[in-house]
């Protein structure tokens, strides 16, 4: 059996005291392998954001442990922390949140400069990865020149430029039409694919089912597992269409 | 150029009303300090004027004298003793003090500061001459005035005439830029005419102008001088400055309202940049919470602040060095002229890397303090 590139045992966060004190996630374990799409769904005030800050490192449980790589982010500092989202985790956010006075190339090069990665290289990469994301021309434009899709696509380049190991994505297609939507969630199936990346898209989007190896549900902060196979067929024909 | 800086000028540079209101502040800051430590150079350097026109290496003056202004006398037989010392080669008497200058066809009375001295000394002499020389203030009622003071004397060059002290006086030499941060008009005469200016005694003398001989050891001759002529202090001309600026600059606390006033433009300045780059970094916020989400470190984010502050502290330096040459330019030949030497550039250089600095902690104050899931729930 292959080995987790994440795993999260019991994960509880707890946010107030005493008889205020609400259980955003009540003991959470979750695996996450390499090559495969799973989707965290769930309604509003479920506990999904709360989980997906723990798991990508942001935000430090209650309760529990988190591993990433091996590494344990257990009594990790903030810049221990940042250290373990560099170097093993990419996100996507729902707002995209790309620097508004870069280009969408120097966007991705951004997330390599932080890294220590820099110069023609460091160039030479993210026009690769915006070519990979259908954006070669658009290297040049600044996100407010760019539409919804085109954004998220540049965030999802700046994401994967440093190749890590786990893809977080937090409602990556809320903001945009279906087939944007599709072609984003499309990107990211592929990327578990070709890089053996563990992606964990959070999402209500039910467009995005049939693109997903896993689904979890999660309600009241507890997790709940369901068989893709259980799923109904024509979401899958769906996914084949596309 | 580093990504950081890019990110650092186009931040600054995107918001181009809010920047340009930014570089206003810090320019009217700097050039504000940039002015009163000019007027306080300036400044410094009149009340030194005559100090550094004299030749002198010991000036001997009257115990407790304050600056080259004060009007205390000695007996002039000093002189004597002094040149009975070893390795004295001259000491020159001058006779100061203030009189009345009357303007001619009984105009209105000016004050004027008397500098008096033998024409034929080398301790101190008018100097710049532009019309007439130094040998004609040995002719009868002759005193040198400098030509900015034409119109405050009612005189039009040389040979014009007016009354010190009810005595008739004739301008014979004309000098060029010997102002006096008094206001008082210098005026330059023989030594005996100066004192029937003043209603001073024969006997009486304001200072004497010690020169050494070659080699000879002046801290001895000091000694000498000190132990041999009583009532009086021996200063070297530096020490003369320094007394003589210590006291215009400080005691009569003109110096400590340059400093207040340059002190209150660093504060501005500082107020200012520091609004500025928080403002401009809360606004940003969204943008360095997801770059922190991301995993970049809080160094990398202060390093786009702390550029952010060091281009504008280097743009606003430049602009307020234009303006600043500028003010030097149209002051040089006024009452009190606006000096600003090298050093000093050098000197507000650093100050406004400290205040970009300072200022930068505030904005980096709040950068620390970025939650990243934040990016999770916008």
């Amino acid at each position: 059996m292959t080995e987790p590139i994440l795993e999260a045992k019991n994960l509880t966060k707890t946010f107030g005291r005493g008889h205020v004190q609400v259980r955003a996630v009540d003991s959470a374990s979750l695996s996450l392998a390499g090559g495969k799409l799973t989707l965290l769904m769930g309604p509003s005030g479920s506990g999904k954001t709360t989980l997906l800050s723990i798991l990508g490192c942001m935000l430090t449980p209650s309760k529990g442990t988190l591993r990433v790589c091996g590494v344990s982010a257990e009594k990790a500092g903030r810049e221990k922390l940042a250290e373990i989202r560099r170097t093993h985790i990419g996100f996507i956010f729902q707002s995209y949140h790309l620097f508004p006075t870069l280009t969408a190339a120097e966007n991705i090069q951004l997330a390599l400069d932080i890294r220590g990665e820099n110069g023609r290289e460091a160039e030479a990469r993210s026009r690769k990865l915006l070519e990979k994301v259908g954006l070669a021309r658009r290297a040049g434009a600044f996100p407010r020149e760019l539409s919804g899709g085109e954004q998220q696509r540049v965030a999802i380049a700046r994401a994967i430029v440093a190749n890590p190991s786990v893809i977080l994505a937090d409602e990556p297609t809320a903001a945009l039409d279906a087939n944007n939507g599709r072609a984003v969630m499309s990107i990211l199936s592929g990327l578990a694919k070709e890089h053996d990346s563990a992606v964990l898209v959070v999402s209500h989007d039910s467009r995005a089912v049939p693109f997903a190896d896993r689904i979890i549900y999660i309600e009241d902060g507890t997790l709940m597992d369901e068989d893709p196979a259980e799923r109904t067929r024509p979401a899958r024909k769906n996914r084949q269409k596309n | 150029m580093p990504l950081s800086l890019k990110l650092a000028s186009r931040n600054l540079f995107h918001d181009r009303l809010r920047f340009i209101a930014t570089l206003v502040g810090i320019v009217f800051s700097v050039v504000l300090v940039m002015v009163q430590m000019g007027l306080y150079a300036g400044f410094g350097r009149m009340v030194t004027l005559m100090i550094d026109h004299a030749t002198a290496d010991l000036w001997i003056v009257s115990r407790g004298t304050n600056s080259m202004e004060d009007i205390s006398q000695f007996d002039k037989n000093a002189r004597d003793k002094v040149l009975a010392i070893d390795g004295v080669a001259e000491a020159i008497p001058l006779v100061i003090g203030f009189s009345d200058w009357h303007l001619p066809a009984g105009g209105e009375r000016t004050a004027v500061f008397i500098v008096g001295s033998n024409p034929k000394d080398r301790g101190l002499q008018p100097w710049n001459i532009v019309e007439g020389t130094l040998d004609d203030l040995s002719s009868p009622n002759a005193v040198a005035v400098d030509r900015s003071y034409y119109e405050r004397l009612g005189v039009t060059g040389i040979g014009s005439s007016a009354e010190i002290n009810r005595q008739k006086v004739r301008v014979a030499a004309i000098t060029d830029g010997i102002r006096s941060f008094t206001t008082m008009p210098y005026v330059f005469t023989e030594i005996d005419r100066a004192r029937s200016y003043l209603d001073l005694p024969p006997t009486k003398i304001s200072q004497l102008l010690v020169q050494i001989k070659p080699g000879a050891d002046i801290n001895r001759i000091r000694q000498d001088i000190q132990s041999n002529v009583t009532g009086v202090e021996v200063l070297t001309s530096n020490e003369f400055r320094d007394r003589s600026r210590s006291f215009w600059l400080f005691q009569t606390g003109a110096g400590a309202a340059l400093w207040a006033g340059a002190l209150l433009g660093v504060i501005v300045g500082t107020a200012i940049l520091a609004q500025t780059l928080y403002s401009n970094t809360k606004e940003h916020l969204p943008e360095f919470a997801a770059l922190r989400a991301i995993g970049c470190s809080n160094r990398y984010i202060f390093r786009v602040i702390r550029y952010q502050a060091l281009l504008n502290a280097v743009l606003g330096f430049c602009i307020a060095a234009v303006i600043g040459a500028g003010v030097v330019h149209f002051t040089a030949k006024s009452a009190l002229p606006i000096v600003i030497t090298p050093v000093q550039v050098l000197v507000l250089f650093v100050l406004i890397l400290l205040m970009c600095t300072v200022s930068a902690i505030v904005a980096i104050a709040r950068v620390t303090r970025i939650d990243p899931v934040m990016v999770l729930t916008r």
